[in-house]
């Protein structure tokens, strides 16, 4: 069956928008584990993906979903899962598995609010940390984080393109407004837009872990005799339990590949950095209210600037030093209690100030007076 | 089929065995090697190994000359799921202790087997997570003294092949090391079914489970597994007094059911159709 060209106007959720994206991307095989806010990701797919060929399966657990994504990306397959934070807790030692194993992956974590089952249907932004540090060792995360319907599908995509690129488990990190609100969607043609896919091995080759900064990825039963495992391994596969310089090599390209290319995985949006007195970072659907915030603080003859993580990790250190050159005081708001506040801090050096700007609870958003009120506060 | 004589180094990667010397892994691994070699096969072309964390887990990671995704402890089967769904051609094998598969693993065991995914798991149920260093397992035997028991186990063991058969597996048996000719036709006959097939080898660790358990060495612990083990036929005439301490051997079960597989992708053709309708 040929794929469906999305060239309509949807009135998509986010949930469905980023099912859709995943199918535009080429996703051939999704597990998942019902939770809200995200299941309807899972529910959207076990429609469609059947439609276009693909596999959607409801696992018996987070740890089994993520365990058969990993897998059907082996078998040659891109492969997503969706999920919320209790979800995404189990998942996390499977994520440094597919880290390890340099399988390309896209895990979406709908975040809402906790710890713990904590407020199950409302919002929150509190994973920011566990996407960069939720397994154990020495790895560097990838995680994407979108502010409307439209870039939920674009990021989709894009996360899909960064597995395939840098051969690693790509999160996308969204939360429960952008995933349950609606909103018109002009989705361009298929055909304009990117898609990437994993870099195949020449007959020949064996080395796939490694030599290569991205080595070249074959999948099982295509007789390359692929050894895959999550211990340190030399590039041919090979288990090493205890050489220091096997590891050392291995885990040093491993975090090398994604850091050395951080500005070209960064994505901003940015506004009025050069010239704001006041600066803001924000993400997720919070900077919707930053938005706002600053036309009325314009409005009212203020000069505000911001800086919008598309890009959660790697951080985008380059952009936010920037704006903390000519911003003397930077606002962090997050719906949670100050996780992207530190990275600011750590980045913007002890001559800006830097500002939190927290509201956890009900899933109720701060909203664009919140924000001004704080601006002129920190005008004052 | 030509008559090649079998020559285990054939399939085997030139890495040295990790396994402690009298370790029932090695026999699993070389009956397996030997069923494969006599069911026809010349090499591993058509396999993809799939295994967790654990010393019985090694045996196919890296040493096969094949496939082999070595996973995280118990995680063998979602990994295998996602592999046979997205490449239904393979025959996807797995092999795991028994920490492994039916402790940390369990859940994901009795789904694998309910939905009848075509793979077929080999786990050498050596009673003791042996990797660790002896602790107590699910399958240790009520009494036995372990590091985690030194009291000896007040736990009752699980009985794998049972569950399995009980959960919807196509083809369930059970024999411990030192039944090799029933092992090897066992594994055989499985290496041609197809569905949810499921081996337990009762086998011997020496190491971690041997000593503390009183054994002298390896060959006292196989001639152990040979005198308690029970022909499945007899231990059905045998009260379950009569029965502690004992392994009951044989095949447990042997069915026919459509293959996840199979079931998946008529659904989906049907579902491509619907659309094409529209
Ligand atoms: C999540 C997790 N918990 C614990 C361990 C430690 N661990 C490694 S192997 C093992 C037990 C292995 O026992 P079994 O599966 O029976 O294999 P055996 O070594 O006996 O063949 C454990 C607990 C681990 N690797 N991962
Ligand atoms: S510890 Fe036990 S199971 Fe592991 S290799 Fe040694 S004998 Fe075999
Ligand atoms: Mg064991």
């Amino acid at each position: 069956m040929k794929k469906r060209s999305v060239e309509n106007v949807y009135f998509w959720q986010g949930n469905e928008a980023c099912a859709e994206a995943a199918l535009a991307a080429d996703c051939r095989f999704f597990a998942g584990y019902p939770i809200t806010p995200a299941s309807e990701i899972a529910e959207h797919l076990a429609r469609r993906l059947p439609q276009t060929g693909g596999v959607a399966l409801q696992m018996e657990d987070e740890l089994a979903a993520i365990g058969a994504v990993v897998g059907a990306s082996w078998a040659g397959a891109k492969a997503m899962t969706a999920t919320s934070g209790p979800g995404f807790d189990l998942m996390q030692e499977t994520i440094g598995w597919a880290f390890m194993t340099e399988t390309p992956c896209v895990i979406v974590d709908v975040q809402r609010l906790g710890p713990s089952t904590g407020q199950a249907t409302k919002c929150g932004q509190g994973d920011v940390m566990q996407a960069r540090w939720g397994t154990h060792g020495d790895y560097v995360a990838i995680a994407l984080s979108p502010n409307s319907v439209r870039e939920t599908f674009d990021l989709t995509i894009r996360a899909f393109n960064l597995a395939e690129k840098y051969r690693t488990p790509v999160v996308l990190l969204t939360d429960e407004e952008i995933a349950h609100m609606r909103e018109r969607v002009t989705v361009p043609f298929l055909e304009s837009m990117e898609i990437i896919n994993r870099r195949k091995p020449k007959p020949n080759e064996k080395m796939f872990f490694g030599s290569d900064e991205v080595p070249p990825m074959p999948s099982v039963g295509e007789g390359f005799d692929v050894a895959v495992t999550g211990s340190t391994h030399d590039e041919y596969g090979i288990r090493f339990t205890s050489d220091p310089d096997v590891h050392k090599r291995l885990v040093e390209r491993l975090n090398g590949k994604i850091l050395d290319h951080a500005e070209e995985i960064v994505e901003t949006e940015t506004y009025n950095i050069s010239k704001c007195e006041v600066g803001i970072v924000c993400f997720g659907c919070t900077s919707r209210s930053v938005y706002d915030a600053v036309e009325l603080a314009e409005a009212k003859g203020h000069k505000v600037g911001y800086v919008r993580l598309k890009t959660m990790w790697p951080f985008p250190e380059k952009t936010v030093k920037q704006l903390s050159k000519t911003a003397s005081k930077i606002i962090i708001p997050e719906m949670n209690l100050k996780q992207v506040f530190y990275e600011v801090q750590r980045v913007a050096g002890d001559s800006t100030k830097v500002v939190p700007l927290n509201k956890i609870g009900g899933g109720v958003p701060i909203t664009p007076e919140e924000m001004l009120a704080k601006i002129e506060e920190e005008i004052r | 089929m030509t008559e090649e004589s079998f020559s285990i180094k054939k399939y085997l990667r030139d890495v040295p065995l990790p396994f402690c010397p009298g370790c029932g892994a090695v026999t699993v691994m070389s009956e397996f090697l030997r069923a494969v070699h006599e069911t026809g096969y010349r090499n591993l072309d058509k396999f993809v190994f799939c295994s967790g964390i654990g010393c019985s887990a090694w045996i196919p990671s890296p040493h096969f000359k094949a496939d082999s995704v070595h996973t995280l402890h118990g995680r063998s089967i979602p990994v295998a799921t996602g592999i046979k769904l997205m490449r239904p051609d393979v025959n996807v094998v797995v092999f795991g202790g028994d920490g492994d598969i039916v402790g940390i693993g369990l859940s994901h065991f009795i789904h694998a087997a309910r939905r009848n995914l075509d793979i077929f798991v080999i786990m050498v149920n050596n009673m003791i997570y042996g990797m660790t260093g002896g602790q107590v397992a699910p399958t240790t035997p009520f009494k036995s003294k372990t590091t985690t028991t030194p009291y000896g186990s007040f736990e009752y063991p699980l009985d794998a092949a049972r569950l399995a058969a009980t959960a919807g597996a196509a083809y369930v048996a059970r024999w411990t090391t030192a039944q090799t000719t029933e092992l090897r036709s066992s594994l055989k006959k499985a290496l041609e079914l197809k569905g949810f097939r499921f081996i337990e080898a009762v086998s011997q660790c020496p190491t971690a489970f041997g000593r503390r358990a009183g054994f002298k060495n390896a060959g006292e612990m196989v001639r152990w597994l040979r005198d308690n083990a029970v022909p499945l036929e007899e231990a059905e005439k045998l009260a379950e007094d009569e029965l502690a301490g004992k392994i009951v051997t044989g095949e447990f079960v042997q069915k026919q059911r459509p293959t996840l597989d199979k079931v998946v992708y008529s659904m989906i053709e049907e579902a491509r159709k619907k659309v094409e309708e529209i």
